[in-house]
């Protein structure tokens, strides 16, 4: 299994010496090639184990393992694509790009033609100059996306990477997404709060509840592959939205009553 | 990235306005021509202050100075301001003490670095750097501060060690605050370099200020203090060229 989430736990202690349970024994398998959506409401969690999976957070139980082998030092394994805005305003679009291609060492010449093929990919040809400040949201996501599919990841960690932006941006984001994950094949995990984002691009939407975040079910999405975003006009497409809101409803009123409790 | 000569040439315009002002102003008697000479005056000294006063040494004196203290102050304030980013405990427990540091009328001490160095440009190059240090310091652990986490963790995803994402994160995320830092380092440094060679008659173009005016030479003065402004300008070119180098925009 090249993705294998395994009993994960983490608690924070907060500020005022409470403490906040985030995830509570979250296990998750993606198969190889396989693009799984993990779909939850804001505050459930997800972030925390994003940065879990990627190895910039220490879960307190459980375990994260790539193709059997637990998650090392050494970090080939998993690309991570943010949900904050997170390409470097101080280099162009080529050279975010390159970025991880230059931690490896690579000479400038053979860094930029791997790069530029990545920016083609994301369809940001004719931008390589640019400084990210020249372009727009979703243009400076798709640079992001570049950067991650440069290192080669064997699987590819996405955040809410178009919570940003507006749905339509979004709807035809999800479409280069199909596009390219049909060219390189990849292995994708993608965190999202967006049912019909999920529903659109996934084999399998893995439904969290709200804090502490646990999967409360799997829905295999039994759409006609290869996808085209054509396919949210189609009632099948509308059922699963459906379905998955029954789940998600009460999960985000939860996180919405907590909310208010805590600003009252 | 080409901006053209547009502003250049707006910026000479409001000068060359100011001084044709000034000129009629001082004509007319608005103003006594006792405490501020007509700019065809100050221009008609500019050759006696080049071929008589040595404004040319006095320049590299004043040059020299400013620029040694400030090499010094960003040889020390980044590192200490990488430092007091670095350990959170050291910046809460001095930034407020180097902050108040900079607001106190330091150039009051010079009187003390005459004791430790005799009478000789180090005094300025001391004093400048110990006035210049603070805002690098503060500027440099400002600019750390400011980078976004979210940065830094991309490049740790990507397998960046720490040496890794100094340089090519936090250093490149901090270097506008940096140089604001180093401006105001030479803008501060300079005064005070300038005035101690006025108090203490240590020569550059601050004794040059003050024997004019001692000699009474008002347009020669008045000369002496342009070239001062023109240093401080090439200072400020200077830091802007260093920045571009430096891959910034
Ligand atoms: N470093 C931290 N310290 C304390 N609490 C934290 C920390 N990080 C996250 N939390 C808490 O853990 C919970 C889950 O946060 P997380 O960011 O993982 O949610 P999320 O599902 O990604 O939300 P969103 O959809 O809004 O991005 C929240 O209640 C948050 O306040
Ligand atoms: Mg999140």
């Amino acid at each position: 299994m090249p993705l294998r989430v395994a009993g994960v736990s983490k608690t924070f202690a907060a500020s005022d010496g409470a403490s906040v349970q985030a995830l509570d024994d979250v296990s998750l398998e993606v198969r190889d090639g396989e693009f799984v959506s993990l779909i939850g409401p804001s505050g459930c969690g997800k972030s925390t184990l994003f940065q879990i999976i990627g190895g910039l957070l220490q879960g307190d139980r459980g375990t994260v393992a790539v193709d059997g082998n637990a998650l090392n030092g050494s970090r080939r394994d998993i690309g991570m694509v943010f949900q904050e805005e997170s390409t470097f305003p101080w280099r162009t679009v080529l050279d975010n790009v390159a970025f991880p291609l230059e931690l490896a060492g690579l000479g400038k010449a053979e860094r930029e033609e791997r790069a530029r093929r990545f920016v083609r990919l994301v369809g940001l040809d004719g931008f390589e100059r640019k400084f990210p400040d020249e372009l727009s949201g979703g243009m400076r996501q798709r640079t992001a996306i570049a950067r991650t599919l440069a290192f080669e990841p064997r699987i590819l960690l996405m955040d809410e990477p178009f919570a940003s932006l507006d749905e339509q941006t979004r709807i035809l984001l999800g479409d280069k997404i199909l596009q390219i994950w049909r060219e390189l094949k990849q292995t994708t995990l993608l965190i999202t709060h967006n049912i019909t984002e999920a529903v659109q691009l996934s084999d399998r939407v893995a439904v969290m509840t709200y804090r502490p975040g646990r999967i409360k079910r799997i829905v295999e999405i039994d759409l006609p592959r290869p996808r085209s975003s054509e396919i949210i006009a189609s009632a099948e497409f509308g059922r699963y939205v459906g379905l998955l809101w029954q789940d998600l409803r009460e999960e985000a009123s939860r996180g919405m009553a907590d909310a208010e409790r805590t600003t009252a | 990235m080409r901006r053209g000569a547009g502003p250049v040439l707006a910026g000479l315009a409001a000068v060359a306005g100011l001084a044709v002002a000034l000129e009629m102003a001082v004509a007319a008697g608005l103003i006594g021509g006792f405490v501020v000479a007509p700019p065809t005056a100050i221009a008609g000294a500019m050759p006696k202050l080049l071929f008589e006063e040595g404004v040319g040494r006095a320049f590299l004196v004043t040059f020299a100075s400013t620029f040694s203290a400030s090499a010094l102050a960003a040889l020390v304030g980044i590192p200490a301001g990488y430092l007091l980013y670095r350990h959170a405990w050291l910046g809460r427990a001095y930034e407020n003490w180097i902050a108040a540091l900079f607001s106190a009328p330091l150039i009051l001490l010079y009187p003390m670095f005459l004791v430790i160095f005799g009478r000789s440009p180090a005094v300025c190059v001391a004093m400048g750097f110990l006035v210049g240090v603070i805002p690098v310091i503060l500027k440099t652990r400002e600019g750390f501060l400011g980078a976004r986490p979210v940065l830094v963790n991309v490049a740790r995803s990507f397998g960046a060690g720490e040496a890794e994402i100094l340089r090519k994160v936090l250093l490149p995320a901090a270097r506008p605050a940096i140089f604001t830092g180093l401006r105001l380092c030479l803008i501060y440094a300079m005064i005070n370099v300038v005035g101690i060679e006025f108090l203490a008659n240590l020569g550059g173009l601050g004794f040059l200020v003050g024997e004019m005016f001692d000699r009474y030479d008002i347009p020669a003065m008045y000369a002496a203090l342009i070239c001062l402004v023109l240093t401080s300008t090439l200072f400020y070119a200077l830091t802007g060229r260093a920045e571009r180098w430096l891959g910034g925009r």
